[in-house]
């Protein structure tokens, strides 16, 4: 039985003394409890947000949405108002700076949103808006890019229009939404007039309807669902609305979690080597005590009482700094976030953190505290006398298990999936395995080759690394998982970047017009070649949908059994196709052949991209019959394209062979190169001004876009990674204070046999120079391996080594652990020798 | 009284607080074993003093961590009290010594941490005295160090702590007490009134005192001495 009361009066009386070296040792946990405490409360309030701004996030109770103008008039008659928006992608003209850019008009007729209004500055905006007139509400953003302000006029098709407003916030719609896809509101009477919805023009209509406050929803749709299932018709409802933000909020408030939750491991890491040291430390007072006939485990919980006290001190102070933090978090997060987060004390959180640091820290501090049974009282004779080492201690390999145990059910909690439970686990046992080799490795290396003849401080300094009570596995640990996260985070967003630039170094398009009716393809030609630039490519386009798949039509699929059965998608999609009997350079044959048209008694071979056929288990000979416009046009599969979707050109899922679609209702794409991004502006600017319904993409303007996406995600990344480093700092720093009485000793007794000064400084910087160039180093291979991984099966793109940011993480972190060594050891060379060789 | 038969000690009393038969360590260092003890026996009555001495490396304070159950032999019995500790784990003897077993130490062995008074006070607490604070001051005094209670073990002179050691070693009011060299740190004069006050505190308290020591001239102060050397006993002499 343990002598708990005695333990505990032990444990206060070893804590007046030992007290301030503790709390070095929890100083550990506070950053990643602060961070786990802040990201889950945030994530509490925002779900909590969610569910009370849920009408605001849709507007109205209702929204049904269909790419082509039903009317409702059933749904009308019960609904108590009605409002139509038709959205589409087009070139909007600023007139003062001659500048256009591709937004997403929307046509707004009714009082929608219902729940929530359209922010604008001034106030009024919204009100002068919906008094009628030509008259445009612009999203912030967009008037920011082009300096304009509200009275300034825009041009939105073949229609001027006065802005009366810049729009601030917009039901249901990010920050990020608004940076992709900017919106420009005009009134519904002015659509016509602007000339923009023709054919081939991709239009979505968005019904909104409030219904009154009695009124039975959920019954009008179960009555209508199958019709507008059949109609191809969407349907949101404020319900529906709030899971799938509540979804993909929840996705990243678990990424969040968990980056936090590495960061509490870091920490608990550095809880574990530290704990190691102070062991160490107080091996002779434990001799002492097991000589005075104290069983082990009471003098164990003597030191695990203090550690738990410290843990709880930890987690307390880190939970009220994550309890602050989390005010900073809607700022961080606010380009992401559809709703206004309100920020109050989510106690659950509170509670689960403080939990979670102070068993995290016992569970870490126990592997070393296990050492303690193993020490002989014989110690007190015979100092040199240790313990029986380790070896392998069932108790150590079960807290090993209960660790591991403990960081998949956690995971678990967070995640609610065991697959990417799993995952995670995985990768943290294996990033720290890694790291812990590398240490391991990296010790017994020096340990075995330090050749004798090498200059004395370097050889002072690699020794360091292996001495006793050092630091190296836990620093590398630290150090080097905050550096592989900074590092992956750069490498990934630099590789995706350098993959749009690319297609600038090549002769390759940088430019395509799109939404070109075909009595203006022959002018925009002319235009075209009269300023110089070549058409790379002109390319037809067909809508067309799937009515039957080898026989069987949607409704025939859906009484298959779930493993024969397509996925729905497949008959609900509206397919984009163009026609042509040969391939383009980002295409290439993995399949069949492409089969040419040349009589009607030809069949028809349509050729498929190989992703799309693989989720839809489409292959060669199949039977597809498609709707084009009404008419059924039965084909099959000849061919498989692999398809790089990658580069500024159509890219298509489907390619029918020439002549079968040529008299078919269709739209046109021109692609061509220009030589700069003043050409571009250019040809933009005339194309826009001449034929008002062109949209232009450019390759600088994605680049831009693409760029501006990556900095606000990567902003939020840095800022998770931060309290990987900062946590990493805080280990170095205490670190750097347990082991200081060990080395000022060392340096003592250096100066003491006639070391001067300046060899003193250099051992110290070389010492942390290897530290930090190893952890930054373990950091940056396991980022370039993530990277690789990343790249490989989440991004596809090939993988290159991104050298510059490479270089620059290492200086960084290296430098900053050399710099805090260097400031630890002028303190260290202050100390008095004589006092030292007294103690 | 003390016999001596072939390389045997016994003792003629039926009452032995220590007896040590075919006492025997070895260790294995790489592939050769080491023998530091070689069947050792002699046996020591209640309220006797008896000094190992022998050169560095002879086996004596091998032999004194055995005989206190700090350690376990390789073969061969020590018996404390009747106790026999061979088969006894680690927290078994930790229990004996607790009881029966106090310790003076070269360098002292004071709990850093705690003070004069907290460091004697943890045996009396280890079996639960309710009396502990008011025994431990009493211990103190008794060596002359009432006004130093709430010193910690680095504010007080080398002497100075190993009269609290001396205090804690008495304090659970041990059957044997142990003590290695407890002069070795202490300049004369101190190593001589700490030597009289623990030969003092062992008559008071009918002790059995075990010494090892390389200072003849405190081993002839005590009843019984066994020179050692090279792990085995070379001779029993009486004081």
């Amino acid at each position: 039985m343990v002598d708990l009361a005695w333990s505990f009066k032990m444990a206060k009386r070893e804590f007046r003394k030992t007290g301030v070296k503790l709390i070095l040792f929890v100083s550990a946990i506070v950053t990643g409890i602060a961070a786990l405490v802040a990201v889950t409360s945030f994530g509490d309030n925002l779900s909590k947000d969610i569910d009370n701004q849920a009408k605001e996030l849709l507007g109205a109770d209702l929204l049904l949405k269909k790419n082509q103008n039903i009317e409702f008039l059933e749904i009308e008659k019960v609904a108590s108002a009605h409002s139509l928006e038709i959205n589409f992608a087009s070139m909007v003209y600023f007139p003062k700076v001659g500048d256009s850019r591709l937004t997403q008009v929307r046509a707004l007729e009714g009082e929608y949103p219902y729940y929530g209004t359209l922010e604008t500055l001034p106030q009024e905006g919204e009100r002068d808006f919906r008094s009628g007139g030509k008259k445009a509400l612009v999203e912030k953003t967009l008037m920011a890019q082009f300096g304009a302000v509200v009275g300034d006029s825009i041009k939105v098709g073949n229609v001027t229009l006065e802005i009366v407003g810049a729009l601030q916030k917009v039901p249901g719609q990010t920050g990020i939404t608004a940076t992709v896809a900017p919106a420009v509101y005009i009134p519904m009477d002015q659509l016509e007039a602007s000339g923009l919805v023709q054919y081939g023009s991709r239009v979505n209509y968005n019904h909104y309807f409030l219904f009154p406050q009695d009124f039975e929803l959920q019954a009008l749709i179960d009555e209508n669902k199958d019709i507008w299932d059949e109609d191809r018709v969407n349907f949101d409802t404020v319900q529906s609305q709030k899971e799938s933000t509540g979804r993909s909020f929840e996705n990243l408030s678990n990424f969040l979690t968990l980056v936090a939750f590495i960061a509490v491991l870091l920490g608990c890491v550095g809880v574990g080597s530290a704990v190691n040291v102070f062991v160490k430390e107080k091996l002779p007072s434990v001799a002492v005590l097991r000589c005075l006939g104290v069983k082990a485990l009471d003098i164990i919980v003597v030191y695990l009482v203090q550690i738990f006290f410290m843990g709880l001190v930890g987690s307390i102070i880190g939970a009220m700094a994550g309890a602050v933090l989390q005010f900073l978090l809607p700022l961080v997060f606010s380009e992401f976030l559809p709703v206004e987060v309100t920020v109050q004390l989510a106690w659950g959180a509170i509670v689960v953190g403080i939990i979670t640091g102070v068993l995290i820290s016992i569970l870490f501090a126990l592997i070393p505290l296990l050492k303690i049974r193993k020490v002989s009282p014989m110690m007190t004779l015979r100092p040199d006398d240790q313990s029986g080492g380790f070896g392998n201690d069932p108790a150590r390999l079960f807290v090993l298990f209960a660790i591991i145990v403990f960081i998949l059910l956690f995971s678990y909690f967070l995640l609610g999936k065991w697959d990417q439970t799993l995952w995670f686990t995985g990768f943290v046992v294996v990033s720290f395995g890694a790291l812990w080799l590398l240490a391991m490795g990296v010790m017994k290396t020096i340990r075995t080759f330090l050749p004798i003849s090498l200059n004395y401080p370097v050889r002072q300094a690699l020794s360091n690394l292996y001495r006793p009570n050092n630091q190296t596995v836990s620093l590398l640990a630290t150090i080097g998982l905050g550096t592989a996260m900074i590092g992956t985070l750069f490498f990934i967003q630099d590789q995706l970047l350098d993959e749009v630039r690319f297609a600038d170094k090549e002769d390759q398009p940088n430019m395509l017009f799109f939404d070109i009716q075909t009595s203006q393809v022959d002018s925009m030609i002319t235009v075209l070649q009269s300023e110089d630039l070549p058409i790379l490519q002109h390319v037809p386009i067909i809508t067309m949908g799937v009515s039957e798949v080898n026989g069987l039509s949607k409704l025939d699929n859906e009484e298959l059994e779930d493993e024969e059965r397509r996925s729905g998608s497949f008959y609900n999609r509206e397919f984009r196709v163009t026609y042509r009997d040969s391939l383009i350079n980002t295409e290439e044959l993995v399949d069949g052949a492409l089969k040419s048209y040349n009589s009607t008694s030809d069949s028809i071979f349509v050729s498929m991209e190989e992703g799309y056929a693989e989720r839809n288990h489409v292959k060669i000979g199949d039977e597809i019959v498609f709707n084009v416009q009404g008419r059924p046009l039965t084909t099959y599969v000849g061919s498989i394209r692999k398809v790089n979707f990658r580069r500024v050109s159509t890219n298509f899922l489907v390619v029918f062979p020439d002549k079968v679609l040529d008299n078919a209702p269709k739209f046109h794409v021109l692609i061509t190169k220009t030589k700069d991004d003043m050409a571009s502006a250019n040809i933009q600017n005339t194309i826009v001004r001449q034929f008002p319904n062109v949209s232009v993409v450019n390759l600088s303007m994605i680049v831009e876009t693409l760029e501006d996406l990556l900095g606000k995600i990567g902003f939020v990344i840095q800022f998770m990674a931060f309290f990987s480093i900062l946590t990493g700092i805080l280990v170095l720093i205490s670190s750097l204070l347990i082991s200081k009485f060990q080395r000022v000793r060392e340096n003592i007794l250096l100066r003491t046999i006639g070391a001067e000064r300046k060899v003193l400084i250099k051992i110290n910087i070389l010492e942390y120079l290897f530290l930090g160039s190893l952890a930054a180093g373990g950091g940056l291979i396991l980022s370039v391996l993530a990277s690789f991984l990343l790249s490989y099966f989440v991004f596809e793109i090939a993988f290159s080594l991104a050298w510059q940011p490479l270089f620059i993480v290492f200086g960084l972190i290296t430098g900053l652990t050399v710099f805090l060594g260097w400031i630890n050891s002028l303190n260290i060379l202050k100390a008095n020798t004589m006092d030292i060789l007294r103690s | 009284m003390f016999l001596f038969k072939r390389d045997k000690f016994f003792s003629l009393k039926d009452m032995n607080i220590l007896s040590v038969e075919n006492l025997t360590k070895t260790y294995r260092s790489g592939n050769r074993e080491l023998t530091v003890l070689d069947q050792v026996n002699f046996e020591v009555e209640q309220g006797k003093t008896l000094s190992i001495v022998g050169p560095s490396g002879s086996g004596k304070t091998t032999l004194l961590g055995l005989c206190a159950g700090l350690d376990v032999a390789s073969s061969g019995s020590v018996l404390i009290d009747g106790k026999p500790l061979e088969n006894m784990t680690e927290d078994q003897r930790a229990g004996i010594r607790n009881q029966l077993v106090g310790f003076i130490f070269q360098n002292f062995q004071l709990l850093q941490t705690l003070t004069a008074l907290e460091n004697v006070m943890v045996p009396l607490e280890l079996k639960k005295r309710k009396d502990a604070k008011e025994k431990a001051t009493e211990l103190l005094e008794n060596v002359g160090l009432g006004d130093r209670l709430t010193h910690y073990p680095n504010q007080l002179s080398g002497g100075e702590q190993q009269r609290v050691s001396i205090a804690r070693a008495f304090a659970n009011e041990p059957k044997i007490l142990f003590a290695d060299e407890p002069t070795g740190n202490l300049d004369t004069e101190t190593g001589e009134l700490i030597e009289n006050l623990i030969f003092n505190l062992n008559e008071q308290h009918g002790t059995t005192l075990i010494l090892v020591t390389h200072d003849l001239e405190l081993a002839a102060r005590t009843h019984h001495s066994l020179h050692i050397k090279g792990g085995k006993i070379q001779e029993a002499t009486n004081g």
